[in-house]
This record gives structure tokens, C-alpha cells and sequence, in this order.
């Protein structure tokens, strides 16, 4: 009986238009800030930031992006490994550029670069819709992929064709480069992406939240209403863009610290972070997390039972997950098309009644 | 209250032709509304009801003829102009956005009377947040006319085709229209929910003074509640009147009331 | 001849044989998505998962060429029913987006499976398809063009005539069309939804098997199949998703566009334009007619 909503009566409008009308819902977001910022910087090493906080922070932020597009416009994209990789490649020009610029500037402007270059790719959806938008989304992704392949200049015509992110620093603190500390990027990814998070949430319970929904749902109605189609699509296509190329910036810079095209941003990029949210929960800010957390630590945890375990070729291993990854992405659209976070909300509605449920 | 009394002509539709391909949907159809009219298009199926409808609303574009709304004339316009100049609709099938709350497809209705920018609302302060919560409370009024409180956060796809329908009048009245075009607001319905939906109507036109285009199949409905009734059959105007003249206009008699009545 | 021309006719044939190929691949799409709504993004990773069970057979079990074929279509068609009974019959009546999502997650498992089965290194296929160039053409014409590609082209051909028979001619193929048609109605008169869609994923199968068997022999069995037969997804824009004629025309015009690109325009800006161009070329289509070139132009109603 520790989560209940009986009694807590809204006075105001104010109020029951709260993120986390329910109190218990606060101490709970409350309780996991405390430990993301409290308790975890303490615990923190080489392994766990870089194989598993920094890949779910980053991943989070980019299925924050693709989510919104495709969870809340319904506009499907196959392209999110394509706009990482703007947003990688911006944020290495920018930095190389200008070399004592500090980092967050430089993270915020990869995503407005890659929100510009969402726009371009998302105009087709005006025409277009469903299937045919995925494969206009393909475009984005293998021409985007080409591009920085292809032209020096993303790469500042180095030999190897990599692109290597320089020292760079918040507040006079390093966040990229050699000589970083895992819990100072863990914090800084983490802040990133917890204020976008909020963002994000604020976005999707305003109007244009509500526009994007209603073209998701319904566009045709929608549109006899007075929303937009195409500057609400487009919207959808810059907000999304700018989380991916966000995502993408702290994914080169802060987490690999260098990255090489096809093998970073490649369409299995993109299936990854569509995979995130299906399992996450679509059209959910929570489920972009949980599918996010889920998605870097299957793979970890395979292969600690596989290859440690059971002593299975890391080959093998690696079949295994792509079979499961499969079954897994049935599973979750058969049994719960939204996800994780919509189980985690069934299981809140089942705690509600618990222990007397009749 | 007492009912507003009706006033000078809102709508005018003049000689509009419609056809699809080979199709003749519409063929000079000429009528007009006046302003807190409650009218009527009665026809069989196929009548060309809708397509009129669809014609006001500018979602289809009639070959030729024009539409004068509000004193201004045009041919041809976009879904949007219409909604900004106060049209507002519901669709025979109903067409809500079944994932979001009642509360949300309402608020959707005022979309365009809100103007925060994204920026605002991305953190939510200032003018985003005095403008959502206005706009609840107006909202909140129009849950309270149509009963709706009790639903007011549950996703509308789970809610009974009876309260979707209501649901939808109210998205339309969020908008506050001068113009509501109703599409068989009825159908389907028992005749509980008819006598529910048809008081919402007539009170949303004399409460609000809403003037209303209403298509339904249900004789005794549109007799009873309209003001002027406008008769449809493949394409062409029958007759236009009000609904006692309709009732004994003998070629609306044989093309329509004559077989549905035997 | 010119110097230039000949060498003009070669890429445009060479560009017609890889049409070819991505016809065939989405031929495989459009019986999928006519019969049962389901935009099947799995039907590259078939191609390769065919290919690959095909050359796991022959070389696992030395069996004949004829025998392992045989025994492949029968793969498939088992292939077909699991599709059915573990995917399909629980994702009926759901938006067609997931459905499609659904597809993608079979993708991951077929090349999962096909991988743990037989292995992930590239294959040599050999079904006794003559290789080299075809000398008469060499000789009379001075053309080069490949016997494997004019193999491919006939078995193409007789593929699609195979289909238009069974389509038009068989009870089966009046019930498929009818199910294409309307479901309810197709349903209404005593047709089962189940075990057309089995037919149907299982003529996909076939269709996926002789795809993925000229495109092996050409370039070895190995993972990049399923990628290059992504690129049959363009090919449906251009023809449209519901037409035969459009897969195959559309398959051509693909090939043959990429193929002039990549000589006449590539060199400019870099080379390997292949990789995206077909997609720029749909896509640049799509803004101009969105129904593709044989869809119909949809009346939306409310």
C-alpha cells in the first residue's frame, strides 16, 4: 500500500498538470538522482563508464530523438546512424576549429547542425508517408555515411580517414580526450542528458507535443483542426535531429574518443536505437531510458553467461545476441507494443490495489 | 437562454461542381446558411453529403463554383485557412487521435489559439505555461457541458463508440467555431445516445449561438431539430426549406422519404 | 560501333542484369505486401538465409545441386509456416508500422540463425551455372556480358511467367488475389487467411532462393547480400508497392541508372555512389509522384 494516489486530491490545474502528479512518482525520481549523482561518481571505473554509462547515456539521448519522431509524430526514420554521424562530424570540425571553445557550446551546435540537415531529409514526409519514409530515411543514411567517407574536409584530410576527438573541456574541467576522468564524462553526459530528458518531457505535454501526436494518430483530422502537417512534421524532424546529433557529439567525442564512418554510424546504428525504443516503449520519455539500459546491458550480460560461463566462441556469442535481438523485438511488438515503460506502468497500477486488489 | 435569433447569411455555396475522375459527386449545388442556423443536408447514400462537407472545409476542391464564408469568397483553399477562419468539424467515421487523453484531443481543438514558441515550451515558463493552463480551464468547460469528467485522462482508443462521438463534438467546440459542420453525428448510436447528442446539439447551438450544418440519416432527428433542410440526391439539389415544406415536396417524397418510409 | 557506345551498351547491359537481381528481390516484397499488407524487410536477409541453407546443404551433406534445391524450397516453406505461426497470426489487425518493425526483428533472427547453422564466412556457390563471358556475344558483337547475368535474366523471366500463371490460372492464385483484395471480404467466403499467407511467404522464399542463388554465384554467399538486396526497397518506390510490372521495370531502371551513375557521374565526386544512389533516385522520384509509376493516385476520405 506504499504507492498510492487516494488522498491526493488536485486543487489546481497547476498542479495536476505536473510531470509527477503522484507524489510517490517524485520521491522515486528524486531517490534515482540521488544515486546517478550521489552515490555513483564514487563507484565509478574505466569499465563501467565506457562499457556500460556512458553507451546508456549516450544511446538514451539518441532514442530520446528517434523517439520523438517516431514514437510521438509516427514518422518512421531509418536513418539515425546517418544524423549521429552529423552530429559526430560537426562536432569534430567545430572543435578542431576552434580548439579552446568550451564543450557544451560545441555539443549544442552539432545538434543544430544536425537538426538543419534533419529538416532537409524530413521534407519528403510532406509528400510521403509510412514505408516510403523509411526508405527516404535509408537515403539520409547511406549518403551521409558516403559523405564523410568520401570528402576530406570532415576529416581534416587525415590519413587514416578516422576522425579523433581533441581535448575539450566544460568549465575548465576535461571531458574528451586521453586524460579524462570517467566520473567527471559520466557527470557530464549524465547532466546533458537528464536536462534534455526534462526537456523532451516538456515538449511532448505542450502543444507541439500534442501536434505531434494528433499528425501521429490522425493527420488528416488533425489537419481539419489547424495543425500544420508540414511545419509539424518538420518540427518533429529538427527536434528529433537535434537530440540524435547531440547524442552523436557525446557518442564520437566523450565515449569512443575516436570513430571511423561506416563501422560507427553504420544502419545497424540505426536499427540499434530503433530497437531501443520498440523495447523501450513508444512515444515515452522513460521507455527511451529503460530501452536504452536494456539494449547496452543484453549484450554484456550474454556474453559474461555465453563466452565466460559457458565457454562459447565470442563468434558464436555474437550470433546468439543477434538471434535474440530478433526474438526480442517480436516478443515486445506481439506482447506490449509500448515497451518496457508500459509494463513498468501496469506493474504501478497492479502496486495501487496491492495487497487488497478487489 | 434564449436562442439567438438567426441572422444574416454566413455561408453561401454557389453552383459548386465536384467530380472525381468520371464521377459526378456534386453538380451545381447552391445554398446558403445564416448565421445561429441549425441546417440540415438530408440525402440517400451517396447523395453527395459528405463531399459537400468536404467542399466547405476546403478538403476537396470543386471544379468549378465558390464559397463564400464570412463574406469572403474563394474558390479554392486549404484545409488550414478554413480552421483559422472558424470552421470546425466531425467526420463520420470517427476520426480521433486515439492515443491521446480526451483531455489532449480537446486542447488539440485549441491549437489555434495558442502561440507560446517551442522554445517556451521546452521549458515550459512564462507565457507556455500561463497558456496551457488558460486553455485547460476552457477546456475543462467543455468537459463539463458534455459530461466527459470522468474520462477526461483516458486514451480515447479505449473509450465506447458512443462517448468517442461526444469526444469529437468536443474537439470541434474546443475550437470555438462560428462554423460547426457535423457529419452523422447519430450514426450508429441507440436511441439513448441519440437524445443525448442531439440535446449537446441544440444547446451548443443556443448557448454558444454556434450555427450548424448537420448530416443525418435519422428523419425524425432532422425534422425535429433544424431549422432548414437542404436535400441532396446523386449529386443534384432537391430541394431547400424548411422541414415542413421539405416534408411535402413531392419530388423529395419520391426520391427519398417515399421509399425510406415504406 | 563507337569506342564510347560500346562501352555505353555494356554498362547499360550490365546495369539491366543487376536490375535483374533487384527485381527478383522485390518481386519477392511485392507478392509479400499484396497478399497480406506486410512491408517484409526480412526479404534480403531470405535471399541470403536461401543461399546460404542451399550451399550449407550441398556442401554439408555432398548432395546433388537438384537434390539440395529441393530440399531448400522445403526450408522455406517451413520457414514460412513458423513466420506465420510465431509472428503473423499474433500481429493480425495491427498498424502496418508494426507489422514492418516486426519484419525487421525477423531479419535479425533469420541471419542469426543462418549464421549459428552454417557458419558467417563468405561461401563459394556453384550450381553448375555457367560462368565467364558469353563468347558468342564476345565474338559477333564485341560485347562482354557475363552467361551467369543472361542466365539470370531468363530464370527471371520464367519466374515471372511461372507467377502470372499460377496467379491467374490456379484457385490458389484467384484466392490470393482475392485476399490482396480485401481481407474481410477474402475471409467472408470461406478462404483462410493462414494458409494463404503460408503460401505466399513461402513463394516469397522460392522467389528469395533463385535471387539469393544468381546473386551467390556471382559474388560468393556472404552477409552483404542482405544489404545489397536492401536496394530493393527504391525499386518499390519506383514501381509501387502492389505491382509486378512495376517491381520488374522498376528493378531495371534502378540497375541501370546506378550502373550509368557510377561511370559517368561518379568519378566526379568521389566513386561508390552506388551505395546511395538508387535510394537519391527514389527519393528524388517520390517528390515528383508519390503513388510510384504504376500505383494508382489515392482519394483520401473522410
Amino acid at each position: 500500500m506504499l504507492y498510492r494516489e487516494s488522498g491526493q486530491f488536485k486543487t489546481s490545474y497547476p498542479a495536476d498538470q505536473a510531470i509527477f502528479p503522484i507524489v510517490q512518482d517524485r520521491w522515486g525520481l528524486i531517490a534515482v538522482l540521488v544515486v546517478a549523482y550521489g552515490v555513483v561518481p564514487f563507484l565509478i571505473d574505466d569499465y563501467w563508464s565506457n562499457a556500460v554509462l556512458l553507451p546508456f547515456l549516450c544511446y538514451a539521448m539518441a532514442a530520446l530523438g528517434l523517439n520523438i519522431l517516431v514514437g510521438y509524430c509516427g514518422q518512421i526514420s531509418l536513418g539515425t546512424g546517418g544524423f549521429m554521424a552529423v552530429g559526430a562530424y560537426a562536432a569534430y570540425k567545430i572543435m578542431t576549429t576552434f580548439p579552446n571553445l568550451d564543450f557544451i557550446p560545441v555539443v549544442l551546435a552539432a545538434g543544430l547542425i544536425t537538426a538543419a540537415v534533419g529538416v532537409l531529409f524530413g521534407l519528403p514526409s510532406l509528400r510521403i508517408k509510412g514505408f516510403y519514409l523509411a526508405v527516404a530515411t535509408l537515403a539520409a543514411q547511406f549518403f551521409l555515411v558516403w559523405v564523410f567517407n568520401k570528402f576530406g574536409w570532415f576529416y581534416n584530410y587525415n590519413a587514416t580517414g578516422q576522425i579523433t576527438a581533441p581535448p575539450a573541456s566544460v568549465f575548465g574541467t576535461l571531458v574528451t580526450g586521453a586524460h579524462t576522468h570517467p566520473a567527471v564524462t559520466y557527470l557530464f553526459c549524465l547532466s546533458f542528458v537528464a536536462l534534455f530528458a526534462l526537456v523532451a518531457k516538456n515538449l511532448v505535454r505542450n502543444r507541439v507535443g500534442r501536434s505531434w501526436m494528433a499528425i501521429r494518430d490522425m493527420d488528416i483530422a488533425a489537419e481539419i483542426i489547424g495543425v500544420r502537417p508540414l511545419t509539424t512534421k518538420l518540427s518533429a524532424f529538427a527536434v528529433s535531429s537535434f537530440y540524435v546529433g547531440m547524442a552523436g557529439a557525446l557518442y564520437f567525442a566523450v565515449w569512443l574518443g575516436s570513430a571511423e564512418p561506416t563501422e560507427a554510424f553504420g544502419i545497424d546504428q540505426s536499427f540499434l536505437v530503433l530497437f531501443m525504443i520498440i523495447i523501450g516503449g513508444l512515444g515515452s520519455i522513460l521507455g527511451s531510458f529503460l530501452g536504452a539500459a536494456f539494449m547496452v546491458l543484453m549484450p554484456i550480460l550474454l556474453k559474461n553467461v555465453m563466452v565466460d560461463s559457458l565457454g562459447m566462441a565470442a563468434v558464436t556469442a555474437k550470433h546468439v545476441e543477434i538471434l535474440l535481438m530478433g526474438v526480442l523485438i517480436i516478443f515486445f511488438l506481439i506482447v506490449e507494443p509500448h515497451g518496457l515503460a508500459r509494463l513498468w506502468q501496469i506493474m504501478k497500477e497492479k502496486l495501487r490495489l496491492w495487497p487488497f486488489p478487489y | 437562454m434564449a436562442r439567438q435569433p438567426i441572422g444574416d447569411v454566413l455561408l453561401k455555396a454557389d453552383n459548386i461542381s465536384l467530380s472525381f475522375g468520371g464521377v459526378k459527386a456534386l453538380s451545381n449545388i447552391s445554398f446558403d446558411v445564416r448565421e445561429h442556423e441549425l441546417a440540415a443536408i438530408i440525402g440517400p447514400n451517396g447523395a453527395g453529403k459528405s463531399s459537400m462537407l468536404n467542399v466547405i472545409n476546403g478538403f476537396y476542391h470543386p471544379q468549378q463554383g465558390q464559397i463564400t464564408f464570412k463574406g469572403q469568397t474563394r474558390s479554392r483553399m486549404k484545409v488550414h485557412q478554413a480552421a483559422v477562419q472558424g470552421i470546425a468539424r466531425t467526420f463520420q467515421n470517427i476520426a480521433l487521435f486515439k492515443g491521446m487523453s480526451v483531455l489532449d484531443n480537446l486542447m488539440t481543438g485549441r491549437n489555434l489559439k495558442m502561440h507560446s514558441t517551442m522554445l517556451e515550451q521546452a521549458v515550459y515558463w512564462g507565457r507556455a505555461r500561463r497558456e496551457e493552463l488558460e486553455h485547460r480551464g476552457k477546456v475543462e468547460e467543455i468537459i463539463d457541458f458534455l459530461n466527459l469528467e470522468s474520462v477526461r485522462k483516458t486514451p480515447v482508443g479505449r473509450l465506447p463508440y458512443g462517448i468517442q462521438k461526444r469526444v469529437e463534438l468536443g474537439r470541434a467546440l474546443a475550437a470555438e467555431p462560428s462554423l460547426l459542420l457535423l457529419d452523422e453525428p447519430m450514426a450508429g448510436m441507440n436511441l439513448e445516445e441519440k437524445e443525448d447528442m442531439c440535446r449537446f446539439v441544440l444547446d451548443v447551438n443556443e448557448e454558444f449561438g454556434t450555427t450548424i450544418v448537420l448530416i443525418e440519416h435519422d428523419m425524425g432527428v432532422v425534422m425535429d431539430i433544424s431549422d432548414r433542410v437542404t436535400v441532396l440526391d446523386y449529386g443534384r439539389l432537391l430541394a431547400v426549406g424548411t422541414p415542413d415544406e421539405v416534408r411535402n415536396n413531392q419530388e423529395v417524397i419520391d426520391a427519398y422519404l417515399g421509399v425510406a418510409n415504406d | 560501333m563507337s569506342q564510347d557506345l560500346m562501352f555505353l551498351t555494356e554498362t547499360v547491359i550490365s546495369g539491366l542484369m543487376a536490375g535483374v537481381m533487384y527485381s527478383l528481390v522485390a518481386l519477392g516484397f511485392v507478392l509479400i505486401f499484396k497478399a497480406s499488407g506486410v512491408f517484409n524487410f526480412a526479404q534480403g536477409v531470405m535471399c541470403l538465409f536461401a543461399a546460404l541453407t542451399l550451399v550449407g546443404l550441398m556442401e554439408t551433406f555432398d548432395l546433388p545441386g537438384w537434390v539440395a534445391v529441393i530440399l531448400t524450397v522445403a526450408v522455406m516453406a517451413g520457414v514460412a509456416w513458423i513466420i506465420e505461426w510465431a509472428v503473423l497470426r499474433h500481429l493480425v489487425n495491427q498498424d502496418p508500422i508494426i507489422l514492418f518493425m516486426a519484419t525487421i526483428g525477423l531479419a535479425y533472427v533469420l541471419e542469426g540463425v543462418g549464421d549459428l547453422v552454417w557458419g558467417s564466412d563468405v561461401k563459394v556457390l556453384n550450381l553448375g551455372i555457367p560462368q565467364g563471358a558469353w563468347d558468342w556475344g564476345l565474338d559477333n558483337l564485341n560485347l562482354y556480358v557475363e552467361k551467369l547475368e543472361i542466365v539470370a535474366a531468363v530464370t527471371a523471366g520464367l519466374l515471372v511467367a511461372v507467377l502470372a500463371i499460377f496467379f491467374q490460372k490456379t484457385r490458389v492464385g484467384r484466392a490470393l488475389r482475392a485476399v490482396a483484395d480485401d481481407h474481410q471480404a477474402a475471409l467472408s467466403v470461406g478462404i483462410s487467411l493462414r494458409s494463404i499467407w503460408v503460401i505466399v511467404w513461402t513463394v516469397a522464399g522460392i522467389v528469395a532462393l533463385v535471387a539469393g542463388v544468381m546473386w551467390g554465384s556471382k559474388s560468393g554467399v556472404q552477409f552483404s547480400l542482405s544489404l545489397i538486396a536492401l536496394k530493393a526497397l527504391p525499386v518499390l518506390i519506383l514501381g509501387g508497392f502492389t505491382s509486378v510490372p512495376g517491381a520488374i521495370i522498376g528493378g531495371l531502371i534502378i540497375g541501370v541508372g546506378e550502373k550509368l551513375a557510377e561511370v559517368y557521374v561518379g568519378p566526379f565526386v568521389g566513386g561508390a555512389i552506388e551505395n546511395w544512389f538508387a535510394y537519391m533516385l527514389a527519393l528524388a522520384f517520390l517528390l515528383f509522384r508519390p503513388q510510384g509509376l504504376f500505383g494508382e493516385k489515392i482519394i483520401e476520405r473522410v
